[in-house]
């Protein structure tokens, strides 16, 4: 058999540990990136890197602890084998990267320190300073270059990912890119291909990713018949500062060195903050939650700042939303040791010293939990078994996704700083299973018959082509993205109601139906941006349409997706007896509820509709039984009373 | 600007002049366009205005202009660019403050150390080359688990941080006198391979600039990339190594991200020395 060669689209921290794994495992590799990999997107994250640690054991925390954390804030809407298994490889993953140089902060004594992040009691979260995605994906780049000089890594930079190539079995060979200088289009037989993409940021125009952040590549994929699941879970992070290109992270980290958010009680306090006594602040986190405080959750972080603003009319401008994040009473020294990266950020950008004046800050859209459906191989532990090619697979055979583009992870709400960690822990466990996948495949792509890859590239130079030869004067690509960034930017975020996600939908189409008259103001065949961003463009539509279609459909409250008309009652009665009464109702709907949406939402691409077609697969919740989510809800202690007689109860009939 | 802001007058506007080139070996010509000004505005979300209605101030279609960015938020080092005479990142020259130094116009070019590939964009493949060839990793047995990394001390980690922050940028060699531009082209009976391969041993014999000067030093700092420091010093002495240096501080000044690029050169140039001397007996 001829040679076999893995191909990896995108090189993040996802497709970098895959690249270094397999090439150790002595595969040929391909890295096809839009932008040289050490620029991908992973280089933004700041916050840092979750896994239990000796320290954190000793207060009680464990692999388990993690992974319930993460099942918790993620509202049970993830399959429990995968994220258990991740728990699990973390403290490893962390050894590793610490080995490969990561300039990890240090306690006194020299071990890695640890940081608090949301959705947690424990200081599980490793960091570079403010710069840890930096920090970890500039190791994986060393690595990859050692390997590119072994020989063993091909890099193709500055390439755009066309599309798969399937044959008529439906496994995917390869695939086909196009040279951004170039524009030349050409195919690479690949006898797999792991789209390592990263987000779709960019269907809301701006949001806290990087301008690549396109979903070009994962909707390229889906148009091809991989299927796209839970595509409505859309984060939104608490505190970002708005810009008029992007909006900014400010990250949890910064609440998680002490960082406090407040408003003043006075709506537009016209007073210098500092001059505001503490009595007249309204530090709204931790009133309203005791035990979290500023680190709850994302999601409740971010609709309690948007409440505040929008509902409470306390932001602190008049014409602009925004609150308050405090951290001027840490002293500056600790600041610039932990934070520097970011506040940095903020001084350069918006001119104000963040270590003296509180920074102004308002949610932004930020992560993906939705991404390509992948399958996995469960152990009778409820582990992933290792080396099976069945992990992270989508349903195409040999099209395989990592990182932030696939969808196992995080349910309806990702916890901060476990991203970095399902990226790096998707390469390194997938390597093995390719490694199987490879040997049991009978001929090698670069076998298979030149017309299936000829055919491909032929349909995609068409596709140019066309786009190419529109007449002049047709619509503007980058008006109708700002339009569509809009449109979903109100309905598909933080409140979603559902007239308003049906207008979205019809407006959507109806920006889809226009992009396809959108005209080129450059028809040239040399590093040709125009182009380039025009077919992402396109591709935009079918994943803004599955996200609408998926929030539209799905009547409930879970994680980030939060619908008012759907959302579980508070206790008000006034007697214990009424309340119990209720509590025992909320259960009971509860219950109901799980029955009827605990399952992760299924999208397929219909081409001959353009539309998309949903179906709904149950979650394993198999390790820890679901229950219910109650930060901050009147009556919560009350809730668990019950809901734990009820499971109780329960056990005690299974014989 | 300025004045105009003065005056209130309905539609604030700014002239941005451009250097643009159509591709390798083309002549370069300059552009001006006429910008609607808004608050907050830097010079990226400008090149997103000229793309959208890429009209020159005389009222002619034109192509847009290519640049290159990514994170907006100078950390990816993509949107390199001499912006009114100075090398410096695109997403942080805020364009507020550029109309303060230099009221009613705003003045983009290519670096001109790096072959231009188009406009703005410049093909920066010679600055990873060196990363190549100064062998900037940490050779690690493999990536199975082996238990934790060596124990560093906060000292150590505070030494080791800044310099890995070097985000390949490239503002350093804009400014070096001795990183010299070449530009190669593919011959006509060159395959693609070997045209790349003709690119990567050129640029190695020619210097290899601050950034990788500094990266020998993390590395030869680490303790386990310490056990490949005499491969790193190698490079550093061999043709295109420290010696071309003539210490003229310029690269410095422009670091993005302040790294101390020459505290990095004068280690790196005592350690090279007494590498070579020590060669040199032992031979
Ligand atoms: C500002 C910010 C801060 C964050 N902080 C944290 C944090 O502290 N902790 C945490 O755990 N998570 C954090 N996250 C989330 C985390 O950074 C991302 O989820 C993660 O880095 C994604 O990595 P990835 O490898 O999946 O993809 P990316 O790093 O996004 O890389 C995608 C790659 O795919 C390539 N690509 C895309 N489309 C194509 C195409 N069509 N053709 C070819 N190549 C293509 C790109 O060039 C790139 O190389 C943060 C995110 C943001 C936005
Ligand atoms: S100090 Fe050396 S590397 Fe820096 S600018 Fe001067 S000559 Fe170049
Ligand atoms: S040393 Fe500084 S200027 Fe030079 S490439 Fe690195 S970050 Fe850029
Ligand atoms: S766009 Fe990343 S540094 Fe400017």
């Amino acid at each position: 058999m001829a040679r076999q060669r893995v191909m990896v689209v995108g090189g993040g921290l996802a497709g970098l540990s895959a690249a270094m794994k397999l090439a150790e495992l002595g595969i040929d590799v391909d890295v096809m990136s839009l932008t040289p990999v050490k620029r991908s997107h992973s280089v933004c994250a700041q916050g840092g890197i979750n896994s239990c640690s000796d320290q954190t054991r000793q207060a009680g925390d464990s692999e388990w602890k993690h992974f319930d954390d993460t099942v918790y804030g993620g509202d049970f809407l993830q399959h429990q084998p995968p994220v258990k298994e991740m728990a699990y490889w973390a403290p490893k993953i962390i050894n590793l990267m610490d080995r490969l140089g990561v300039t990890f902060n240090r306690t006194t004594e020299g071990f890695i320190d640890r940081r608090r992040f949301g959705g947690t009691l424990y200081k599980r979260t490793a960091f570079a300073g403010a710069t840890t995605g930096q920090q970890l994906l500039y190791a994986l780049d060393e690595q990859v270059r050692r390997w590119e000089v072994a020989g063993k890594v091909r890099k193709y930079e500055h390439w755009d990912f066309l599309g798969p190539v399937l044959d008529n079995h439906g496994v995917c060979r390869g695939c086909v890119g196009q040279d951004l200088v170039s524009m030349e289009i050409r195919a690479f037989p690949a006898d797999a291909v792991l789209i390592a993409s990263g987000g779709c940021g960019l269907l809301y125009g701006r949001s806290t990713n990087s301008v690549m952040c396109t979903g070009s590549a994962v909707s390229r994929c889906f148009q091809a018949g991989a299927k796209y699941a839970n595509g409505e879970f859309i984060q939104v992070h608490p505190t970002a500062v708005p810009g008029a290109d992007k909006l900014r992270l400010m990250s949890e980290s910064a609440r998680g060195e002490g960082g406090r958010v407040w408003v003043p009680r006075t709506p537009q306090d016209p007073r210098n903050p500092r001059d505001i006594p503490e009595s007249e602040r309204y530090y709204f986190l931790e009133e309203r939650y005791p035990q979290y405080g500023n680190l709850v959750p994302r999601d409740i972080a971010t609709r309690e700042i948007f409440d505040i603003c929008i509902n409470e009319g306390l932001s602190v401008e008049k014409g602009r939303q925004c609150v308050y994040l405090d951290l001027t009473h840490i002293p500056r020294q600790e600041l610039d040791r932990k934070l520097g990266g970011i506040l940095e950020i903020y001084e350069k950008f918006q001119g104000v010293d963040p270590r003296v004046t509180p920074m102004k800050i308002f949610p932004a859209v930020h992560y993906s939990m939705g991404g390509l459906w992948v399958d996995y191989d469960r152990t009778a532990d409820g582990g992933l078994r290792s080396a099976s090619p069945t992990n992270m697979v989508t349903n195409l055979p040999g099209l395989y996704a990592l990182g932030e583009c696939n969808y196992q992870y995080h349910g309806a709400n990702r916890l901060g700083a476990n991203s970095l960690l399902s990226c790096i822990f998707d390469g390194l466990f997938a390597a093995p299973g390719l490694e199987v996948w490879l040997s049991s495949r009978a001929t090698a792509a670069a076998e298979a018959p030149a017309s299936l890859f000829e055919s491909e590239v032929r349909r995609q130079q068409a596709c140019q082509q066309e786009l190419i030869r529109r007449p002049a004067g047709g619509e503007n690509p980058y008006l109708l993205h700002q339009t569509l960034g809009e449109v979903m930017t109100k309905a598909a975020t933080v409140v979603r109601r559902n007239p308003q996600l049906r207008d979205a939908l019809r407006e959507v189409e109806e920006l889809a139906a226009r992009a396809k008259r959108c005209a080129l103001a450059d028809t040239g065949q040399w590093t040709n941006q125009n182009l380039v961003f025009t077919r992402a463009l396109l591709d935009m539509f079918p994943l803004a349409q599955t996200i609408l279609r998926g929030a539209l459909a799905r009547d409930e409250c879970r994680g980030a997706h939060y619908k008012p008309e759907f959302a579980m009652p508070h206790l008000t009665g006034e007697t214990t007896a009424q309340r119990r009464a209720e509590a025992d109702a909320w259960c009971t709907r509860f219950d109901e509820n799980n029955r009827r949406w605990l399952k992760s939402t299924v999208a397929v691409w219909q081409p001959r509709e353009e539309s998309v077609q949903l179906s709904y697969e149950d979650v394993d919740t198999s390790l820890i039984p679901p229950r219910p989510r109650l930060y901050g809800l009147v009556g919560a202690a009350l809730i668990e009373e019950v809901w734990n007689q009820r499971v109780t109860a329960q056990l005690a009939r299974v014989p | 600007m300025a004045e105009n802001h003065r005056e209130g007058e309905a539609a604030k506007t700014f002239d941005v002049r451009i250097l643009r080139q159509a591709g390798p070996g083309q002549a370069s010509y300059w552009e001006r366009h006429r910008v609607s000004y808004e608050p907050d505005m830097n010079v990226i979300s400008v090149l997103q205005k000229i793309a959208a209605h890429p009209r020159t101030a005389d009222g002619q279609d034109v192509t847009p202009v290519a640049w290159d960015c990514n994170c907006l938020e100078e950390v990816c080092g993509s949107c390199t660019m001499v912006i009114n005479g100075r090398v410096r990142q695109a997403c942080s020259a805020l364009v507020d403050r550029l109309l303060e130094q230099h009221p009613d116009e705003i003045e983009l070019r290519p670096a001109s150390t790096f072959p231009v590939v188009r406009d703005l964009v410049v093909d920066r493949g010679r600055l990873f080359q060196a990363l190549k060839k100064v062998t900037a990793w940490v050779a690690v047995d493999g990536y199975y688990d082996r238990g934790e990394g060596p124990p560093q001390s906060q000292e150590e980690q505070e030494q080791l941080y800044p310099l890995s922050h070097c985000m390949s940028c490239g503002c350093c060699l804009e400014a070096c006198p001795q990183y010299a531009r070449v530009e190669l082209t593919r011959g006509v009976d060159e395959s693609p391979e070997e045209f790349v391969q003709r690119q990567a041993e050129t640029y190695d014999r020619l210097f290899l600039g601050p950034h990788a000067i500094s990266q020998v030093i993390l590395f030869n700092s680490h303790p386990t990339g310490r056990h490949m420091s005499s491969l790193r010093l190698d490079a550093l002495i061999a043709e295109g190594g420290i010696q071309l240096c003539g210490n003229a501080q310029n690269c410095v000044a422009v670091c993005p991200k302040d790294i101390p690029l020459t505290t990095s050169i004068a280690r790196a140039g005592r350690a090279a020395t007494v590498h070579a001397l020590r060669k040199w007996f032992d031979v």
